[in-house]
């Protein structure tokens, strides 16, 4: 494992298991939830959560406050407990497949005072790989620096990170998904509170992502940009109210179910994309 | 001469203060500051127990049931928040003050019933006492300080991400939950070997105060406990020194005393996080924003006259801007000794490099205005309308585009277009687009 993973320095070229070459090939999908739900002190959160993520999809995940979004990908990592339910990452359970998968939490999750720098961060990203007390070689090195060079912080690597920008810690904190070298990225509002420019990074970002075959489960906010982003939209408020290609499921019938109509200004978005589709 | 005890007992406690520099930096990052403190506390309801079971003179004994309380709460530390609605501040409060509590009880109990002599033996683990320390008991002390320092070390990238992102470390499979266990375990034997030497109260002090000074020094995660070890060896060889030197201090104050000091030096000098630096940084920024104002106001006031001088007052200035009559003294003089302005300070004109500088000044802040107009929503994150060299920050094409639109507007500064006769040997000063 080391030692592939020290060759491997690009996304499209890396360290993937034969084995887990195989699977991929023989046809289980990435993700597979069923019957997920999950409590914070017996009041539960998400109900029933059902869904398949085809590969190479990058796939929304929209909901209002306090939908369970964040949850949502927290509990299929493994980070919040499931009440109940099933997470497949390519026909076997999470825990077991772990390693391919990246993960991109909230910015808004960690101490940006913490005496690292960028590259620090990104090389984190290596650590599963390393395993117990190894310390990172210098082809992590290499490739944690070929990470940074994707989003385009490479000038930066030795910058401590609370000298960075909004959009470059979170443009850090995707260099480090990138150096999990994985297959499936759940990514945790990576747009929110980013400059132009840190969002142009993102989607192309994305994108080739999706053209390597990755697939992504990204948590995002704004129904107005999430019919570009993304080839597939989960709904989601505390159950899956709509889930499939984008433009079937951004429907002004679905977003109503999704949000209530609670707000005006969803109606008057639910419209316009009515409007822009007709 | 020192005697082979003092020497010892030196060694014991630099290395119980290099183990707990370099614990604490986690602690500090870790906001978890006080847990040192609820695991001292905690540590005495078992050092009670172990009294009551095997007496004063056996001081492993005594270490290990503090150790069984000390854990006990470093357990309920780490469980507490993660279990119920109770956060980790009220867990750390809720394990000090019920352990303490229990054990001041179990400790009037010894009190009651045992005589003074043999007291002095639990008094020693409350308080602090190096002095009547032997070398069988600080060579179980440096023996388990270095042990704790290996595992320090053979974890440090575990510890480091579990430290910065605890969510990460789980999704890529670490067991976050053994390893903060082991962390606080670590926090828990350190504090109860600690205990003997500098007390119950200040063993906190040890953790923390050589940690967050070395914290000032430094944004690199392994200097930062490398120093942290330093000082909090200095602290331990230095305070047991003097504490031996007056014999009637007793030690574990006077080594807390020490770790202030190298805490207070640091805050005030050290380079980028101190007192100091921070002031003189503020002090310099004020008076290159201050010199900016000064030569942007006389710039405006001179451009019409352009290339003649046009004599000014400080009450020109002073109806331009907001400033005081004190202020505007003080800027002139400072401009008049800069070499900016000619005449005196009631009278003044722009000197040929008050020119030169002034039309550099507002050249600059014209193009971060045309920028903030035209370009910024493409990257707004750019705009730094202090850096002199705007081609420093923003790409060069960019500024290229930029400086034409200058030109294009009649925007650009006139000692910066066709230089005149007298002014030749000012140049012009860089690639200006179009001309």
């Amino acid at each position: 494992m080391i030692s592939q993973s020290s060759e491997a320095t690009e996304v499209s070229a890396s360290a993937k298991c034969a084995a887990d070459e195989a699977v991929a090939k023989a046809g289980p999908l990435p993700v597979t939830v069923r019957d997920l739900t999950v409590a914070y002190h017996r009041k539960p959160v998400l109900w029933d959560v059902e869904f398949e993520a085809p590969e190479g999809r990058l796939i929304g995940i929209i909901g209002p406050n306090g939908a369970g979004k964040s949850t949502l990908i927290k509990a299929m990592l493994g980070v919040v407990p499931r009440a109940s339910g099933e997470v497949l990452i390519y026909g076997e359970s999470f825990e077991r497949r772990r390693r391919l998968v990246g993960y991109v939490p909230q910015r808004e999750a960690v101490d940006w005072d913490f005496p690292v720098d960028a590259l620090d961060v990104v090389m984190m990203g290596r650590y599963g790989r390393v395993g117990w007390i190894r310390r990172p070689g210098r082809a992590d090195r290499a490739a944690a620096m070929e990470c940074l060079e994707k989003v385009g912080m490479q000038e930066f690597a030795r910058r401590q990170i609370s000298q960075l920008s909004g959009g470059q810690q979170q443009r850090v904190f995707l260099a480090r998904a990138l150096a999990q070298e994985a297959q499936i990225y759940f990514m945790d509002e990576p747009f929110s509170g980013v400059d132009a420019a840190t969002e142009k990074a993102i989607v192309s970002l994305l994108h080739e992502l999706r053209d390597a075959g990755r697939t992504c489960l990204i948590v995002h906010h704004d129904l107005n940009t999430a019919k570009d982003y993304f080839d597939d939209i989960l709904l989601l408020n505390m159950r899956v109210v709509a889930f499939g290609p984008t433009d079937q499921t951004l429907t002004s019938e679905n977003l109503r179910r999704t949000y209530g109509g609670r707000l005006a200004i969803l109606d008057e978005a639910a419209s316009a994309l009515a409007n822009a589709r007709r | 001469m020192i005697s082979y005890n003092t020497a010892i007992v030196l060694i014991g406690t630099s290395i119980l203060g290099a183990v707990s520099g370099v614990l604490g930096c986690y602690m500090v990052l870790r906001r978890r500051a006080l847990l040192g403190d609820a695991l001292a506390h905690a540590a005495l309801p078992g050092l009670c127990i172990a009294f009551m079971i095997v007496g004063a003179r056996n001081f492993v004994a005594l270490l290990g049931g503090a150790l069984v309380t000390a854990l006990a709460g470093s357990w309920m530390v780490t469980v507490i928040p993660r279990r119920t609605r109770i956060k980790e501040d009220a867990a750390i409060g809720i394990v000090l003050s019920v352990l303490f509590g229990l054990g001041i009880v179990l400790s009037r109990m010894i009190q009651n019933r045992t005589t003074e002599g043999s007291k002095a033996g639990l008094d020693s683990f409350i308080f602090g006492k190096t002095a009547g320390m032997i070398a069988q008991d600080i060579y179980v002390i440096s023996a388990v300080g270095l042990g704790v320092l290996a595992l320090i070390v053979l974890f440090y990238k575990e510890f480091k991400i579990l430290a910065f992102d605890q969510d990460f470390a789980s999704v890529q499979g670490w067991p976050v939950l053994w390893l903060d266990g082991l962390m606080m375990g670590l926090v828990g034997v350190t504090t109860v070997i600690g205990l003997p030497a500098v007390g119950l109260a200040l063993m906190a002090a040890m953790l923390i105060i050589p940690a967050a000074a070395a914290r000032f020094w430094t944004d690199r995660l392994l200097v930062m406990i490398i120093l942290a070890g330093i000082f909090g060896l200095l602290t331990g060889l230095l305070g047991t020194a003097a504490s031996a030197r007056w014999a009637n201090v007793p030690a574990g104050p006077v080594i807390i005393l020490v770790g202030t000091g190298i805490f207070g030096v640091s805050m005030l000098i050290s380079p980028r996080r101190g007192v100091v630096a921070r002031g003189v940084r503020h002090l310099r920024l004020r008076r290159r924003i201050a010199r900016q104002n000064l030569l942007r106001t006389l710039y405006e006031l001179s451009e019409a006259q352009w290339p003649e001088a046009t004599r000014l007052t400080p009450l020109d200035l002073m109806k331009e801007r907001a400033w005081d009559p004190a202020g505007t003294a003080r800027l002139v003089k400072a401009g008049l000794r800069e070499g900016l302005i000619e005449g005196d300070a009631d009278r003044f004109s722009l000197t040929d490099t008050g020119w030169r500088d002034a039309a550099q000044v507002v050249k600059v802040h014209r193009l971060w205005e045309i920028f903030l107009i035209e370009e910024a929503q493409v990257a707004p994150g750019y705009v730094d309308r202090d850096a002199e060299q705007i081609e420093h920050v923003l790409p060069p094409d960019l500024v290229d585009r930029l400086q034409a639109r200058l030109v294009e507007l009649d925007l650009l500064p006139k000692p910066l277009r066709e230089v005149p006769e007298r002014h030749a040997a000012l140049a012009p000063i860089e690639r200006v687009a179009g001309s």
